[in-house]
């Protein structure tokens, strides 16, 4: 899983039919310490996450799959699972 | 997933036979503000996306999901549309 901060969201009327009513969020990847990285990304929504919340994103297509339409064999390949409440890092 | 601008078609007469009657598009990858990031790709079209249009893409073996064939061999296919460029919203934080 990777960190990332969620910096908006998509909208597409034509779409995979396994992606109606899912919230597209776009994400910027972050460093533990909360500074962006290079890497934008789209994951689908599982938690309720909203613009600004720092969130794991899961990059398995199955898992990602599941948690986001209840089903696995969807085309995606990351998903929103857990909004991250704060890192702890070693000094 | 990622979002990536379409800007070009690619044709090949020998391929892979599940690949017969597939568009093959090259696209590519943007960031947030819709700038290029990285190389182009080549990408397999499932919902008919045209040369110019904003989409969203997905990577890896769930690529190859949307065509009935799940043999399709693809890494790299179109599976949304994006309405617009003023459809990629970033509002500000609520955080901050």
């Amino acid at each position: 899983m990777i960190l990332a901060k969620v910096v908006g969201n998509i909208v597409a009327t034509q779409k995979n039919q396994r992606y109606e009513n899912a919230r597209v969020m776009l994400c910027q990847q972050i460093t533990p310490e909360g500074e962006e990285l290079a890497y934008t990304v789209l994951a689908l929504d599982a938690v309720d996450a909203g613009i600004g919340d720092t969130v794991l994103i899961v990059q398995e297509g199955w898992s990602a799959s599941t948690v986001a339409t209840g089903k696995a064999g969807a085309a995606i390949d990351s998903a929103i699972v857990g909004v991250v409440d704060y890192v702890d890092l070693l000094k | 997933m990622q979002l990536a601008r379409v800007i070009g078609t690619v044709v090949a007469t020998m391929k892979n036979e599940s690949l017969e009657g597939r568009t093959l598009l090259l696209i590519q990858t943007l960031n947030k503000d819709l700038a290029p990031a990285g190389k182009p790709l080549v990408a397999v079209d499932s919902v008919g996306a045209g040369v110019g249009e904003l989409v969203f893409w997905c990577r890896g073996k769930e690529a190859s999901f949307p065509f009935k064939r799940e043999d399709t061999p693809t890494d790299c296919t179109i599976i949304g549309i994006v309405d617009s460029d003023a459809h990629v919203n970033q509002r500000t934080s609520r955080t901050s």
